[in-house]
C-alpha cells in the first residue's frame, strides 16, 4: 500500500489536524492559538493568513466561555477541531452551553453600538474567516478560511 | 506576574505616552490591568493627555477594543485628549472592521500623534 502524499505539508512535525479539548485558561487558550498558526504557517500560509486564523479562533473560544458557558462549571471545556490544508483551514468550536441566536446579535457598528465595549467578536469572526457557520443547537460554530492565493 | 506593569510610560509637556510591552494583547486579566493602570493615570490628570502607542502590538482581542473604549469615555468624562498611534495595517484593519477607526483618533506616529494633542 503506497504512503499518501504528504509533499505540500512543509513541516511534518507540526500536526495538521487534531481535536482538542480547551479549559478556560489563558494558557490553554495562547497554546491552542500558537499551535494552529505555527501548522498554518508550516503549510504555507501567509502571516496575514495566520493573523486572521488566529483572532478568528481567539475570539470564537473567548465567546464560547463567555457566553455559552456562562451557566456552567469553570472545569468543563470547549471543544476544538482544526484542519489544515494547503487550500483551506477549518476550525469547528463547540462549547457545552445552551446555544444562541446568531441573528440576535446586534450589529456592533450601528452608531447606537459602536461605543459599547463588548459584541465585536462575532463581526471580527465573520470579517477574517471565509465561511462561518452556526450548527447545533447554536453551541458550534464551524469557520472556514480559504488560501487567498490558492 | 500580575504586578508587573505591561504598560512603559513616559510624559511630557503634560502629554503621557503610553507604550504597550506586549506583543499580544488578549487576555482579558491582562487588559483589565492594564486599564487599571491607564485609569490611574487619567484620574490623575486634569486634562488627561494621552497617547497610547501600539508599536509592539501583534494581536489584539476585541476585549483589548472594549477596555479602549471605556479608557476613550473617562478621558472624555474629563474632557481630556487621547490619540493611538503606531498601529500596524494588521491592527488597524480590526479598527477599521469594527468602525473603531471613526472613534479613536489614530496617527502613524508617536511624534504626530504627541504633536496632534493641544
Amino acid at each position: 500500500m503506497a504512503a499518501p502524499d504528504r509533499s505540500n505539508e512543509a513541516d511534518r512535525t507540526e500536526p495538521m489536524r487534531g481535536t482538542v479539548s480547551v479549559l478556560n485558561e489563558r494558557g490553554a487558550i495562547t497554546a491552542l492559538g500558537e499551535r494552529v498558526v505555527r501548522a498554518a504557517g508550516a503549510a504555507g500560509y501567509a502571516e496575514a493568513s495566520c493573523f486572521a486564523v488566529r483572532l478568528a479562533l481567539e475570539e470564537a473560544v473567548v465567546n464560547a466561555f463567555r457566553h455559552g458557558h456562562k451557566d456552567l462549571d469553570a472545569s468543563v471545556p470547549v471543544e476544538v477541531s482544526y484542519d489544515i490544508d494547503p487550500a483551506r483551514i477549518t476550525i469547528s468550536i463547540e462549547d457545552a452551553g445552551p446555544g444562541f441566536d446568531p441573528s440576535a446579535v446586534p450589529d456592533p457598528t450601528a452608531p447606537e453600538n459602536i461605543t459599547k465595549t463588548s459584541g465585536r467578536g462575532l463581526l471580527l469572526i465573520r470579517s477574517y474567516m471565509t465561511e462561518v457557520r452556526h450548527t447545533g443547537r447554536g453551541n458550534r460554530i464551524e469557520m472556514r478560511y480559504d488560501r487567498p492565493d490558492a | 506576574m500580575p504586578s508587573q506593569s505591561r504598560l512603559r510610560m513616559s510624559e511630557n509637556d503634560g502629554i503621557m505616552t503610553v507604550e504597550f510591552v506586549d506583543r499580544n494583547i488578549l487576555d482579558e486579566a491582562n487588559i483589565q490591568a492594564i486599564g487599571d493602570e491607564i485609569a490611574t493615570v487619567i484620574e490623575r490628570a486634569s486634562p488627561p493627555k494621552l497617547v497610547l502607542s501600539f508599536s509592539n502590538v501583534d494581536h489584539l482581542s476585541s476585549a483589548a477594543l472594549g477596555q479602549l473604549i471605556t479608557i476613550n469615555n473617562k478621558v472624555r468624562d474629563k474632557a481630556g485628549q487621547l490619540r493611538l498611534c503606531n498601529i500596524d495595517p494588521q491592527i488597524y484593519e480590526v479598527f477599521a472592521i469594527t468602525k473603531l477607526n471613526k472613534i479613536f483618533e489614530i496617527h502613524d506616529t508617536t511624534e504626530e500623534a504627541v504633536g496632534s494633542i493641544a
